[in-house]
């Protein structure tokens, strides 16, 4: 009976027996992300589930993780299959006005320039040694859209995950203090302040409901890899323009995409797994989306210049900034820096649009690159 | 494929791509536009 006793009591405090070196530091991550969350408002959405999801999968002997747990079932449900990323997009359509977009379709173009990082980062990664999927996850992060970085890098390097997905959400939330050194870097004083015109032709609502039909069909036949992300997000947007399933739009906007969130972000978190997150590689994946981000501000403000250039110095090279995916705080970025230097100065509905054009390209950025990667037979 | 193939590659047609891509979606859009213009009966 002794023996049962002391037995019994053995099973008592056996987290502590079994801790990896690596799992109080990761708790101590989880608590970093929780307090950044709460108290600092950054991004709580995710980063409140993400820090307690790693605070949980750090905790040994609970098996949360293993097959059979319930983080591995809510991973495998919806991560492990791409499908919560893909229901989050369909809510951020249902978001979206792309009316500002439509309004002045050339700014779309801004939507590129800002994806230009992503690509530029790959090339980076490769030279650092990581292998040609994994590159590609990272340089993912410079879409500055969380479900694509997610999508890409559950489906193709899901040990980076946790990796991808905190520095992704996390430099989205630091794009106010990232983009204003970059934009104010590469631009005059002088084309700061520069006003651009409003009285643009606004867009009818049969455009606007017809924009994410034909933007799907024709996206998806020339990079059918990316359907998936470009399809959802446009569903959400129909179905927000044509006003004939609010209640499903509402839903999407809301009720699904906050479950959704949870169970993403409390998955992401359980991705964190000490001994498998604290690893060098992951300092780098940090390192190197932080620059894909810089590089996309940097190419989407210089793409402004060249637009300034060829539009006879119409457009405010500033709005470049909006072309990255972060929305909508790119654009009120781009509007508190105008406003810096000309008080009079509304960029605001100009960076939104860019912004849209930005949301949009990166999901067509993430579509062509697994299009390739498909036509060089490196992905199924 | 070399990695400095795959990189350059990666960096040209994705660069390109998503540039002509869009570039294309801006040409659909004022041909939406066009299409169906906006009304003033709309803006009441």
């Amino acid at each position: 009976m002794f023996n049962a006793i002391v037995d019994g009591l053995s099973g008592l405090g056996s987290g502590f027996i079994n801790m990896h070196w690596s799992n109080p530091v990761m708790i101590a991550l989880g608590g970093l992300l929780l307090y950044l969350g709460i108290k600092k408002d950054v991004e709580p959405l995710l980063l409140v589930p993400i820090g307690f999801g790693a605070i949980l999968v750090n905790i040994p002997l609970a098996g949360l993780m293993d097959e059979g747990g319930f983080l591995r079932t809510i991973y495998n449900m919806g991560v492990a299959n791409e499908l919560f990323p893909l229901l989050i997009f369909i809510g951020i359509g249902a978001m979206t006005d792309f009316g500002p977009l439509l309004e002045n379709p050339k700014i779309f173009l801004l939507g590129a320039a800002g994806q230009f990082g992503i690509f530029l980062t790959i090339g980076l990664a490769l030279f650092f040694g990581f292998t040609k999927l994994d590159a590609v996850a990272i340089g993912v992060i410079g879409a500055c859209d969380g479900p694509t970085a997610i999508y890409v890098t559950a489906k193709y390097a899901p040990h980076l995950l946790g990796a991808v997905s905190v520095a992704a959400y996390s430099y989205m939330s630091l794009v106010p203090i990232i983009q204003p050194p970059i934009m104010r870097l590469l631009t005059t004083e002088k084309e700061r302040v520069i006003s651009m015109e409003t009285n643009t032709q606004p867009a009818s609502k049969t455009a606007k409901i017809v924009f994410p039909i034909v933007i799907t069909i024709v996206g998806g036949f020339i990079a059918p890899k990316g359907l998936p992300l470009l399809g959802t997000i446009m569903l959400g947007n129909l179905m927000r323009e044509s006003g004939a399933v609010s209640r499903l739009a509402k839903a999407s906007e809301n009720e699904i995409a906050n479950v959704v969130t949870l169970f993403l972000g409390i998955s992401i978190g359980a991705s964190m797994s000490g001994p498998l997150f604290l690893k060098p590689q992951t300092l780098l994946i940090l390192a190197f989306g932080f620059f894909a981000i810089c590089l996309d501000t940097a190419c989407g403000v210089l793409f402004g210049k060249l637009m300034n250039a060829m539009t006879g110095g119409k457009i405010n090279p500033l709005i470049g900034a909006a072309g990255i995916s972060a929305y909508p705080m790119a654009a009120r970025v781009v509007q508190k820096e105008g406003q810096k230097y000309n008080k009079f100065n509304f960029l605001l509905m100009h960076a939104v649009g860019a912004n849209t054009g930005g949301q949009v390209g990166s999901v067509m950025a993430a579509a062509i690159m697994l299009s390739v990667l498909q036509g060089m037979g490196l992905i199924p | 494929m070399d990695n400095w193939t795959f990189g350059f590659t990666m960096i040209i047609v994705g660069m390109g791509g998503t540039l002509v891509v869009l570039a294309l979606f801006a040409v659909l859009m004022v041909l939406l536009k066009k299409i169906f213009p906006f009304k003033e009966e709309e803006a009441k």
